[in-house]
């Protein structure tokens, strides 16, 4: 899957959850999940599950941390899936 | 300072009718809201018939929105903030924008929240899935569920707070938010309680052999109150919401005015003379209305019908002779009697509200609801009050004083006193 594929998967995954539906609309490497798309950051756990059952990954508590934009979001699970 | 407090808004879950006008249809014509229910019967509950609200998309959809149906299960928060949002909007008002609503909170009741949920959860628990939680136990779990959601979707700034009280829970909360407001601390409160339903809050009432086994068969005639052949309660779920608001608030703002709370009281038994967690003691259930009666300024004999707890168990002939001797009326004096349960069940922490509801639409419609099930009244009753006052069909009489008293577990009482509305 290459990284515009990856993208696409992301953002349908945070559909749901984003209040911000321009933002959205516009989404992009730097798109900032709570100041850009106005995610309630109780929901960024929820988001992790979903991308951890859609790509079939774990997300350990380190790299969650991390996951606050579409760029390091892409970055982690990029990162994971090369290595199974 | 003593504002007065007004009814502006109404809103009601009931098993017979999911929203206040097929909740006002089901109780003039009688009709009964207990089905026979399947999981319960699959689950070998002694009693396998139940009072469930029924809900529709529409109105789940109108009340939640998509991303808050996500893995939501808790009954009693959906109830709630269905009825709460029915009553909000029935007042006339709107949620806040921008900017809170400083005047206005909400004391909204619950027994327990989220029983689905917390089941759900535990089994991950258990599997060593915390992680898999999700983010939305807590806020379907905790208590206080039902008022944070509805401080949020309305935008409440006040106090926003549960109360619980087991049965008595909606009856404490009306007067919970008479008080704040009375006393000039809010302008405007949201009243409300709510129950689960299902076989998980349900089945700790089964174990006590307090809800009834005769009547798996015919569900409707299962809830008996007052009657010679009443064998324990139905249990049910929902919930009621009524808006209070200080009547020169109401009044400038053209609001519509159902009622006014007069006053009212609450106490405890204190599990003793004959109080336990489980029964009540009589001298506090007589004291309770007494003083409600004092509270509010007016006398017995101003009280025009009575909307009793009555939960169709062998304590119904306690409560009816409870309040014959603290009204001191007997016989054909005493006011008209009705019980809400026969066609709900026992709706456990959403009863008080749901029943004030019944209570505020019988002052709007200047009627007394229909007594079901009771054909047969229970001697121990009819030899306190005449038969008459316990009418099984549609009456239409002045209303202007109604009481509604609530009994729960742990030996609590609630006693509130609605009157038709005079500025």
């Amino acid at each position: 899957m290459n990284r515009t594929q990856l993208t696409e998967k992301l953002k349908t995954i945070i559909t749901p959850y984003a209040n911000n539906i321009q933002a959205l609309e516009t989404l992009e490497e730097d798109t900032d999940f709570i100041n850009d798309l106005n995610i309630n950051s109780a929901n960024l756990v929820d988001i992790i599950l979903d991308i951890e059952e859609q790509f079939n990954i774990v997300i350990d508590n380190t790299d969650m941390e991390r996951m606050l934009t579409v760029r390091a979001s892409l970055d982690i699970i990029e990162t994971k899936l090369s290595t199974q | 300072m003593n504002k007065r407090v007004v009814i502006t808004g109404l809103g009601v879950v009931a098993p017979n009718g999911t929203g206040v006008p097929a909740f006002t249809h089901a109780l003039k014509n009688g009709l009964s809201g207990i089905r026979h229910d399947g999981q319960l019967q699959e689950l070998g509950f002694s009693c396998q018939i139940a009072g469930k609200p029924v809900i529709t998309d529409v109105q789940l959809s109108a009340a939640f929105s998509e991303l808050e149906l996500r893995a939501f299960n808790s009954s009693g928060i959906m109830y709630g903030v269905i009825a709460g949002l029915e009553a909000w909007k029935d007042a006339g008002l709107l949620p806040a924008i921008e900017e809170p609503d400083w005047h206005s909170g909400t004391v909204f009741g619950s027994g327990s929240s989220g029983v689905e949920k917390l089941r759900e959860s535990f089994y991950k628990i258990d599997e060593k899935q915390t992680r898999r939680l999700g983010s939305n136990v807590v806020m379907q779990t905790m208590s206080s569920g039902v008022s944070a959601y509805l401080g949020g979707k309305l935008g409440l700034g006040n106090q926003v707070t549960t109360n619980s009280s087991a049965c008595t829970t909606g009856a404490e909360s009306i007067l919970m938010a008479y008080e704040r407001i009375k006393n000039g601390h809010a302008k405007r409160m949201l009243a409300g309680s709510t129950s689960d339903s299902g076989p998980y809050i349900w089945a700790g009432f089964d174990a006590m052999r307090v809800c009834t086994y005769k009547h798996n068969d015919d569900p409707e005639k299962g809830s008996r109150p007052m009657s010679a052949t009443a064998s324990g309660f139905v249990p049910g779920s929902g919930a009621g919401a009524l808006v209070l608001e200080d009547m020169d608030t109401a009044l400038n703002r053209g609001a519509t005015i159902y009622a006014e709370v007069l006053g009212g009281n609450i106490n405890s038994g204190g599990q003793r003379g004959g109080g336990s967690m489980t029964a009540p003691n009589g001298a506090a259930v007589q004291r309770c209305i007494k003083d409600a009666l004092a509270n509010a300024g007016i006398t017995a004999k101003d009280v025009d019908a009575i909307n009793g707890h009555l939960t169709a168990t062998t304590k119904d002939g306690a409560e009816i002779e409870n309040w014959a001797v603290a009204l001191e009326r007997s016989g054909v004096d005493f006011p008209f009697i009705n019980a809400v349960k026969a066609t709900t069940g026992h709706c456990l922490s959403g009863a008080g509200s749901i029943e004030s509801v019944a209570a505020i639409l019988q002052i709007k419609y200047q009627c007394i609801f229909p007594n079901v099930n009771c054909e047969d009244i229970h001697p121990a009753i009819a030899a306190v009050i005449n038969p008459s006052r316990i009418p099984t069909v549609l009456i239409n009489t002045e209303i202007n004083i109604i009481a509604k008293a609530s009994f729960g577990f742990g030996d609590v009482n609630a006693c509130v006193l609605f009157k038709k509305f005079e500025s």
